[in-house]
This record gives structure tokens, C-alpha cells and sequence, in this order.
């Protein structure tokens, strides 16, 4: 390999994983930082700390991709867990509850995605009535208080499998799913071709609402699993669990790659992306950094990651220009 | 009427990356007439426009105006010169009223420095009264039809002193009466000594409001004379008029059964009672000007829009195509015309690309077999000569030919019976053209019916078996091969048969 293609293959490479090269510098520079950061203990805090944002952050993934976005997620979070623990202390039942919490979800961005693909309307819109009702809707059943003493259905978020806690269990499950929809299926074919071009992605039989329905269900389902482990992790029934979660989730999903244009996005990145997040306000906290300060450090992360990400799209296409000059001027190296 | 020269373009000269769009036009127009400016697509004709507009600038030659050398490096700088332009889409913001829209970007400052809308409603009543209109200045343009909305265009113009007015197409989205009140407009300008250039098709309203007709064809002025001089048939000579090379790699192959047939196809005000069949191993073209509804109807054949009444036979059976799936399940293929809009995923792979319509073909228990994919997908590149650095590169990465081929591919991976492609050859270059036409060939031989829409008369001619021409969203005629000509194609497309 002559040296002007080993750097081609390094440039190609390191802009496709520099995610992951960003995460494995956060580590490495964490571990220096902190002795204690790369201690079983705190990695399975980490882990679980990101892990209900992380599920979020899946079915954000999903929608970004197809040139959708939900941002009634924390809300229906909300309704959904509220609802689900109102039903586990109605009837004992932990199976009912659980399915309880998907139905919310579920129903939510069904009526999410009918808004969007039947009556057409922008998704921030759509979604963004949602997160209103779905929250007024928590409000009003719980009256605004919290449901306490929720017996057995800690189980969900504060139960471990071996070393594992469940949420994070939940948060590796969610993500092989999505990793293997956007990898392996039709389905994820259709969501990356809606999202880069909708129009073209139609003139290729594909029925661009019905597989914006789908992700919409599928964010659902995501949701409502969020719902619930939220809900038990904390202990509680809270109406107003999950504000700015959606946010959050968003935020994920952006750091790892995914394209606000749509047509980009892997799990694997969302799942670094994530990680990011969940090692910096870990690092943060050990160095005693205090919580107004953390939200100004993460707010300018955002900010940094997404302006690299616009700069090396630019890169690339300056590139991807030369590289065209170049292809035409040298026939048949296909 | 006077003899003064009010517009000179002299020698301008015009290229964009690989083509030479105009070469060495000289373009005169006198003042108080009007001036006909007709040409094939792509003669030059909104190139010529665009550089009087300020739009662009051309490479080389000289503007004058009033015998004084001018420089016209925006539309804003033509404005300041007197120069206006009507375009063939009228572009305007629904929601704003009349008063609005004549003082749109120039409006008149009181001494707050806020818009003196007294002074707005005050010119808007003179303006209107001026020219005999009954208009509420506060009607919102939502309300009025497009030729009201013309005459506004034309009120605007004059009320910023505009002596020269390009209208492009201007009958094109309006009935034959307002026609006759633009036309009565068009006098009346003539009269106060306004210079209006008049791009159009229809030969009949240009023998009918013209006096001077100039054609352009590839570029260069072919002949510039007064209209009474002219006649329909000299027109489309002088617009036509070249001969076929042989660089289409036409074959004659036998010819089957009928695998698609169309009865009465309608969607109202797009196009109207179509009707047409493909024959195996034939090779269908349909002939128009823009806007005849060639690419309306094949859209909806293909599914993407739909016809209110009509029936589409393939191989004989009534087949109701309400989408682009039941299209291709019934062995139907399409090309778009428009590459970047409804062709190309472009962020996305060619390999994703070319399998996006047969999926289905390549789940195996659920999940996408990905090495049968490529395998196929890669057979089908080097079949179709598709250059690519490797199969993971993104579609925008590619040339816009090697786009197309790859796109070709993707409808050859759904093995269809019926290839519909809209302006196959658009903005590609020659070599990879050639190799779209070999290709045509290929599918013709193994029994496919194609049918081809192309505002290219030359390739129409040196591909196809029949030609089907449009004008006004009706079939105007049917050519066989032994009438094939670009006069006879322009005649019927323009309504050249004199009414």
C-alpha cells in the first residue's frame, strides 16, 4: 500500500469511527483524572445512569434517521410510568403493569404518527402537543402528586442479573434490537432511505407512511419501557418525571452521528454518543464540579460536537469533489 | 412605427462546465415593438433572458442600451436600467394584497422612517385607474387569477419605469380570453413605446402579436426577420434543421405482444384522454414541448400521481396502479427525470440505492442477506460499466452519469417487462449517453417494452420505433419510423397545423 493510500485509508477511517475514538481518549483521560473511575463500581454506575436516556436515545435514533423526532418522549415517559405503577398498586400484578407501560407508549406515538403522516403536519409540531397532553394527562390522573410506596415494582429498575443491573440489561437489549432493524431488516433500509430522500425512497415502491408509523411504534414501545424502569428506579410515581428528557435522548443520538438531515445514524454510535454524556457528568462529578457549572460544560460539548459534525460533513464533500475529478479522469478503476 | 434600436446584445458568448450555451449572439430589438424569440429547449432562449436579467454574466460581448454600453451584473441593476422580466411561473406570495406586492422592496418611507401607507394607497388607486382596473388595493393575490396576477406583474413593471419586458411563456397557465385582453395589454404598451421581448411556442400567437421573430438554435442565432416575412413551416425549419448522425446504436429487433396499453388516460388539468400502447422489443417515445404533460402522465402510470379516469393494460390485463409498489409489481419500471429529487438517496450507498425497490428479494428469514446483495448489485455495475470507487460509497460521490447507470441498474436488479424513462440523458455526458442508448438496445432485444420520454428530438429519433407526440396534455399524433422527422415532431407539438 503506497503511503498516499494509507492515508486515505486512515483519513477514511478515523472519520468513520472518530466517535469511538473520542469515547476511548474520554476513558483514557478519565482514568488519568480519577483512580477510581475505571473501578467495577463505577462503571456499573455509569451504565446505569445512562441507561434509561440511552432507550430514549434508541428510538430517537430511529426517528432522526427517517427525518422524524419525538419530542413528546419525556412526557409520554411520564404518563406512561405514572399509569403503570397506578396499575401494578390496583391489581399486584407486575406482567399487567410492565404492559400497561408499553400501551401508553405505544398509543401516544401511534396518535404521534397519525398526526404526522395522515394530516402531514411538521413532527415538532405534532410532537411537541403531545408532550403537552401527555403531560397534563400525568398531572391531571396523579393530581400532581407523587404515588409512593410501590411495593415489588422496584424490581424493574433496582433488580441486578448477576453483576448486571436490569436497566442496563433493558438498555443492551433495546440497543441490539435497533441495532439489528437499522443493519439487517427492510424496515431499516426504508427509514434510511425516507430520511435521505422521501420523495426518491417513494419512487422506489416504498410506502413512506407506513414506515413512518412503524418508527413512530417502535419509539413507542421504547418509551413506555423507559416509563416504567424511570419509575421504579426512583421509587415512585412521578408526573413530572422526564422533562427535558427527549432532549437528552436527542443529544445521544447527535454526538453519536446521526444526522439531524436524516438519512445517518448507527445504534453503535447513539450507544457511544451516550456513553460521552454519561462519562463526562461522571468525571464532572468526581471532580466535585458543581451542577450549574455541569450544565454549561455539557451545553458547550453539544455545541462542539455538533459544529465538528457540519465541519467534516463540509470536508467530506470538498473531498468527495476531488475524489470525483479524480475518478473520471482514471476509467475503469471500478 | 419608430426604427430606434432601444436593446443591443452584441456577440455575447456563454459556457457552463461542458457546454457552450451561447456563442456569438447578436440581438436587437426596436424600440415600441414587439419582438418574438423562439428556439427548441436548450437553444439558449432563458440563457439570452438570464443575462439581460442580470441573472448571469456573460463570458464575453457587449450590452447597449439607448446606443450606451451597459453593465447588468444583478436583476436589480436590469431593474434600474428599465428592464423587466415576466417569467412562465409566476412566482408570488398568496397572503399579500395588491397594494403590497406593486411596492414590494421599494417601499415608499414616511418621516419616521416607517412605510408611508397613505402614499402606497394613494399610487395604488392612480396605478390602477391608469390602466382602467377595477381592483380593491387591499385584495389579497390569492384571490385573483393568474392573468390578473400578470397584469399586476406588467402595473409593477411600468410603475418602475421599466421600458424593455421580457415575457417568457406568458400564455402558458391561462385561458384563451384573458389571452386576448394580455394581448390588447401588449398593444397598448407597444403604443407608449415599451419594447417587449416575447418568448414563446405558440406559433399562432406569435404570427398573431409579434413583429419581428429572431431563432435560436444551439446556442447561436439562426435568423432574425420580420414576422410578415415568416411562416410556421420556415419557423420550425429554421428551429430544427440538422441531420441525424449515426451515433444511436438503434437495432431492429421483432417485435411481440402488446405489454402495455393505455386507454383514455385522464387527470384533470394535467392531461386528457392518452392513449397508447408498447410492444415487446419496441422502443416508445413521447415527443412534446415542457409543460405538453409527458412527464404528468408517466408519473401516473408509474403510480406516483394519480389519474381520475383511464384504463392501464399490461400484457392485456386491467391493472389499477394506485402506487409506485403496484406498479412494480406488475413488471413496471421508472426512470425519473429529475435524478436529484426523485432518483438518488444521495447520503446513502449505491449499493443501497440500487437495491432500495427489491428488498424483499434479499430477506431471508427476516433478515437482509447482504452478500447475495452486493453479488447481485455488483454483476449489475459491471454489466452497466458504473465507475465507483467501491460499493459503500455514497450515490453523491459518483458523476452524474455513473448516478444514472447506477440508477438503471437498481430498475434492472426488479427485472421488469415495461421500462418507463423520463429524460434518460439529462445532463450527462455524451459518452455515458451512448452507453444508455446501447443499453436501450439491449433491453429492446430481450423482449422489454421501453418507452422513452425525451425533449431531445435527435434522440427521440434515433431510438425509437414510434413516437407518440403531446401538446397542450393530449396525444397530438402518432409517427411512424418512415414519418419520422424534427419538422414533423414540432408541428405537431407547437400546433404548427394552422389553425
Amino acid at each position: 500500500m503506497s503511503s498516499p493510500d494509507l492515508v486515505n485509508t486512515i483519513r477514511k477511517y478515523s472519520s468513520r469511527y472518530s466517535i469511538y475514538l473520542v469515547l476511548a481518549a474520554m476513558i483514557v483521560i478519565s482514568s488519568i483524572i480519577s483512580p477510581v473511575f475505571l473501578s467495577t463500581l463505577n462503571i456499573t454506575n455509569i451504565s446505569r445512569q445512562i441507561s434509561i436516556t440511552t432507550i430514549l436515545a434508541f428510538g430517537a435514533t430511529i426517528l432522526i434517521i427517517a427525518g422524524l423526532l419525538d419530542l413528546s418522549a419525556g412526557s409520554v415517559l411520564a404518563l406512561a410510568g405514572v399509569l403503570s405503577v397506578a396499575s401494578y398498586k390496583a391489581t399486584g400484578s407486575l406482567a399487567l403493569a410492565m404492559a400497561v407501560g408499553l400501551a401508553v407508549g405505544v398509543v401516544c406515538n401511534i396518535v404521534n404518527g397519525i398526526i404526522v403522516t395522515r394530516f402531514n403536519t411538521p413532527p415538532f409540531i405534532a410532537t411537541l402537543a403531545m408532550q403537552t397532553v401527555a403531560r397534563g394527562a400525568a398531572l391531571q390522573y396523579t393530581s400532581g402528586q407523587n404515588i409512593y410506596q410501590i411495593g415489588n415494582y422496584v424490581v424493574f429498575g433496582q433488580s441486578s442479573v448477576g453483576p448486571i443491573p436490569t436497566p442496563v440489561l433493558f438498555m443492551v437489549g433495546i440497543g441490539v434490537v435497533t441495532w439489528y432493524l437499522l443493519r439487517h431488516t427492510r424496515l431499516g433500509r426504508s427509514l434510511y432511505a425516507i430520511g435521505g430522500n422521501a420523495e426518491a425512497a417513494r419512487a422506489s415502491g416504498i410506502n413512506v407512511n407506513a414506515v413512518k408509523m412503524k418508527a413512530y411504534l417502535i419509539n413507542g414501545v421504547f418509551v413506555g419501557i423507559a416509563g416504567v424502569l424511570f419509575m421504579s428506579r426512583v421509587n415512585a410515581g412521578l408526573p413530572n418525571a422526564g422533562i427535558m428528557a427527549e432532549f437528552e435522548a436527542m443529544t445521544s443520538a447527535i454526538i453519536g452521528g446521526t444526522s439531524f438531515s436524516g438519512g445517518i445514524g448507527t445504534a453503535s454510535g447513539t450507544l457511544a454518543g451516550a456513553f460521552i454524556m454519561g462519562i463526562l457528568n461522571n468525571i464532572m462529578n468526581l471532580m466535585r464540579v458543581q451542577s450549574y457549572m455541569q450544565q454549561i460544560v455539557r451545553g458547550a460539548i453539544i455545541a462542539l460536537a455538533v459544529c465538528y459534525d457540519i465541519y467534516s460533513k463540509k470536508k467530506r464533500e470538498a473531498r468527495k469533489l476531488g475524489s470525483r475529478v479524480k475518478s473520471e479522469f482514471q476509467p475503469g478503476q471500478a | 412605427m419608430s426604427g430606434i434600436v432601444k436593446l443591443e446584445m452584441r456577440g455575447i458568448e456563454k459556457s457552463f462546465p461542458g457546454v457552450k450555451a451561447l456563442s456569438n449572439v447578436n440581438f436587437t430589438v426596436k424600440q415600441g415593438s414587439v419582438h418574438g424569440l423562439c428556439g427548441e429547449n436548450g437553444a439558449g432562449k432563458s440563457t439570452l433572458m438570464k443575462i439581460l436579467n442580470g441573472v448571469y454574466q456573460p463570458d464575453a460581448g457587449q450590452i447597449l442600451i439607448d446606443g450606451e454600453e451597459v453593465r447588468i451584473t444583478s436583476p436589480l441593476d436590469a431593474r434600474r436600467l428599465g428592464i423587466a422580466m415576466i417569467f412562465q411561473e409566476l412566482n408570488y406570495i398568496p397572503e399579500i394584497t395588491i397594494e403590497e406586492f406593486l411596492f414590494l422592496g421599494r417601499e415608499p418611507v414616511n418621516r419616521f422612517g416607517g412605510v408611508d401607507w397613505k402614499k402606497i394607497r394613494q399610487d395604488t388607486i392612480k396605478l390602477l385607474q391608469a390602466e382602467g382596473l377595477h381592483y380593491d388595493p387591499t385584495t389579497q393575490l390569492k384571490d385573483l387569477s393568474v392573468s390578473d396576477i400578470q397584469v399586476l406583474e406588467i402595473l409593477k413593471a411600468l410603475s418602475e419605469n421599466a421600458d424593455i419586458i421580457i415575457m417568457d411563456e406568458p400564455t402558458s397557465a391561462i385561458t384563451e380570453r384573458e389571452v386576448d385582453s394580455l394581448f390588447e395589454k401588449i398593444l397598448r404598451l407597444k403604443a407608449k413605446g415599451v419594447s417587449i421581448i416575447y418568448i414563446s411556442h405558440k406559433m399562432d400567437e406569435l404570427f398573431r402579436i409579434t413583429d419581428t421573430i429572431t431563432v435560436l438554435r444551439d446556442g447561436s442565432v439562426i435568423d432574425t426577420r420580420p414576422t410578415h416575412e415568416l411562416n410556421p413551416d420556415t419557423i420550425i425549419t429554421l428551429m430544427v434543421g440538422r441531420k441525424i448522425q449515426n451515433i444511436y446504436p438503434k437495432e431492429d429487433v421483432p417485435v411481440g405482444e402488446v405489454l402495455l396499453e393505455v386507454k383514455g388516460l385522464t387527470s384533470r388539468g394535467m392531461f386528457a384522454d392518452v392513449s397508447f400502447t408498447a410492444r415487446a422489443g419496441e422502443i416508445v417515445g413521447i415527443a412534446g414541448l415542457m409543460g405538453a404533460g409527458r412527464t404528468e402522465v408517466v408519473r401516473a402510470l408509474f403510480g406516483l400521481d394519480p389519474y381520475d379516469s383511464g384504463t392501464i393494460l399490461v400484457r392485456g390485463r386491467a391493472v389499477e396502479v394506485r402506487d409506485v409498489r403496484t406498479a412494480i409489481q406488475n413488471g413496471i419500471a421508472m426512470l425519473s427525470e429529475d435524478r436529484r429529487r426523485f432518483g438518488i438517496v444521495g447520503v446513502r450507498s449505491v449499493t443501497e440505492n440500487a437495491v432500495l425497490p427489491n428488498l424483499s428479494r434479499f430477506i431471508y428469514g427476516g433478515r437482509l442477506h447482504q452478500r447475495k446483495e452486493r453479488a447481485e448489485v455488483s454483476a449489475h455495475f459491471q454489466a452497466m460499466n458504473v465507475k465507483t470507487p467501491d460499493l459503500d460509497t455514497a450515490i453523491d460521490a459518483l458523476s452524474g452519469g455513473n448516478q444514472q447507470k447506477v440508477l438503471l441498474a437498481k430498475w434492472m436488479i426488479s427485472e421488469p417487462d415495461i421500462l418507463i424513462l423520463d429524460e434518460p440523458t439529462r445532463g450527462i455526458d455524451v459518452g455515458a449517453k451512448h452507453e444508455i442508448y446501447r443499453l436501450m438496445t439491449k433491453l429492446a432485444a430481450q423482449g422489454k417494452a421501453i418507452v422513452m420520454v425525451s425533449s431531445e428530438l435527435m434522440e427521440l429519433l434515433g431510438m425509437c420505433d414510434r413516437i407518440y407526440v403531446m401538446a397542450a396534455g393530449r396525444i397530438a399524433g402518432e409517427l411512424q419510423r418512415d414519418e419520422f422527422s424534427e419538422e414533423s415532431i414540432m408541428k405537431l407539438a407547437t400546433g404548427g397545423k394552422i389553425r
